[in-house]
């Protein structure tokens, strides 16, 4: 039963990086303004949505499931409050600070509408901390971070990541010289 | 009847509700909705009204709104 919570976290937790890599993508592409990926605008902001809620339901589950395992010794505690922990303490608060801004992010998005554009956008600036922090605990304390196989999957994420920022980089620049917007 | 209204002073044409509602916004050649009855405010009928909500619920700028009963 324990190596079945065991593997249920490997899996659910290289899962969840996947997802929000597709999210952090997304929502890069969104913010373009333009339709991308084959999909039309309200189409990458759906996806965008419906993949961030996929990701969460990975992540509660990744992280109910440590905290079920003996191996892990979590508290209730860690699961929200960050470096506490006795397994590899560092690297599994930045999985927990994830967890934190991820429950900021949607909670924020899901109530965008009684909030209103300038908070939800301010706050929706973490997703670029949250994204990090998820990649950082999934190399550091993840018990595969040495397989070749992960290593690729977290190459593949960082790569898309990486492409996304500077092509939102690089756009935003051209725009700027455009139209002579210099602020 | 509902009326559709756009707020102008944070519309910046993004076009997900011309996409999502095309019966009653149509793209301007900037990308700004304009409403395909020439209309201020389009009057949105009965069975595009959950076209319409979802419309106002995807804007990125919270622009669109849904007025009267």
């Amino acid at each position: 039963m324990n190596d079945a919570l065991w593997y249920l976290a490997r899996g659910t937790g290289v899962t969840s990086l996947v997802l929000l890599t597709v999210v952090v993508a997304l929502g890069i592409a969104n913010r373009a303004g333009r339709p991308a990926f084959g999909l039309p605008r309200f189409g990458v902001a759906q996806v965008h949505r419906d993949a961030s809620l996929l990701a969460v339901g990975f992540v509660l589950v990744h992280v109910i499931s440590l905290f079920f395992d003996v191996y892990a010794q979590l508290e209730l505690f860690d699961l929200i409050v960050p470096f506490g922990a006795t397994y590899r303490p560092m690297w599994t608060g930045l999985g927990t600070l994830a967890v934190d801004l991820l429950i900021a992010l949607v909670g924020t998005s899901l109530l965008r509408h009684r909030l209103g554009l300038r908070a939800w956008r301010v706050t929706h600036w973490l997703a670029y901390a949250c994204w990090p922090l998820a990649f950082a605990h999934a190399l550091g304390s993840g018990s595969d971070a040495g397989a070749w196989w992960l290593r690729t999957v977290a190459g593949a994420c960082l790569v898309a990541v990486v492409a996304a920022v500077t092509w939102r980089l690089s756009t935003s620049a051209r725009a700027t010289v455009l139209s002579g917007d210099t602020r | 009847m509902t009326r559709l209204h756009v707020d102008w002073t944070a519309c910046q044409g993004r076009g997900h509700c011309t996409e999502l509602l095309p019966e009653l916004l149509a793209p301007d050649e900037w990308g700004y909705p304009r409403s395909t009855d020439d209309t201020k405010e389009p009057a949105v009928p009965v069975a595009l009204l959950p076209h319409a909500r979802r419309a106002v619920r995807h804007c990125p700028r919270l622009a669109l709104h849904l007025v009267g009963p």
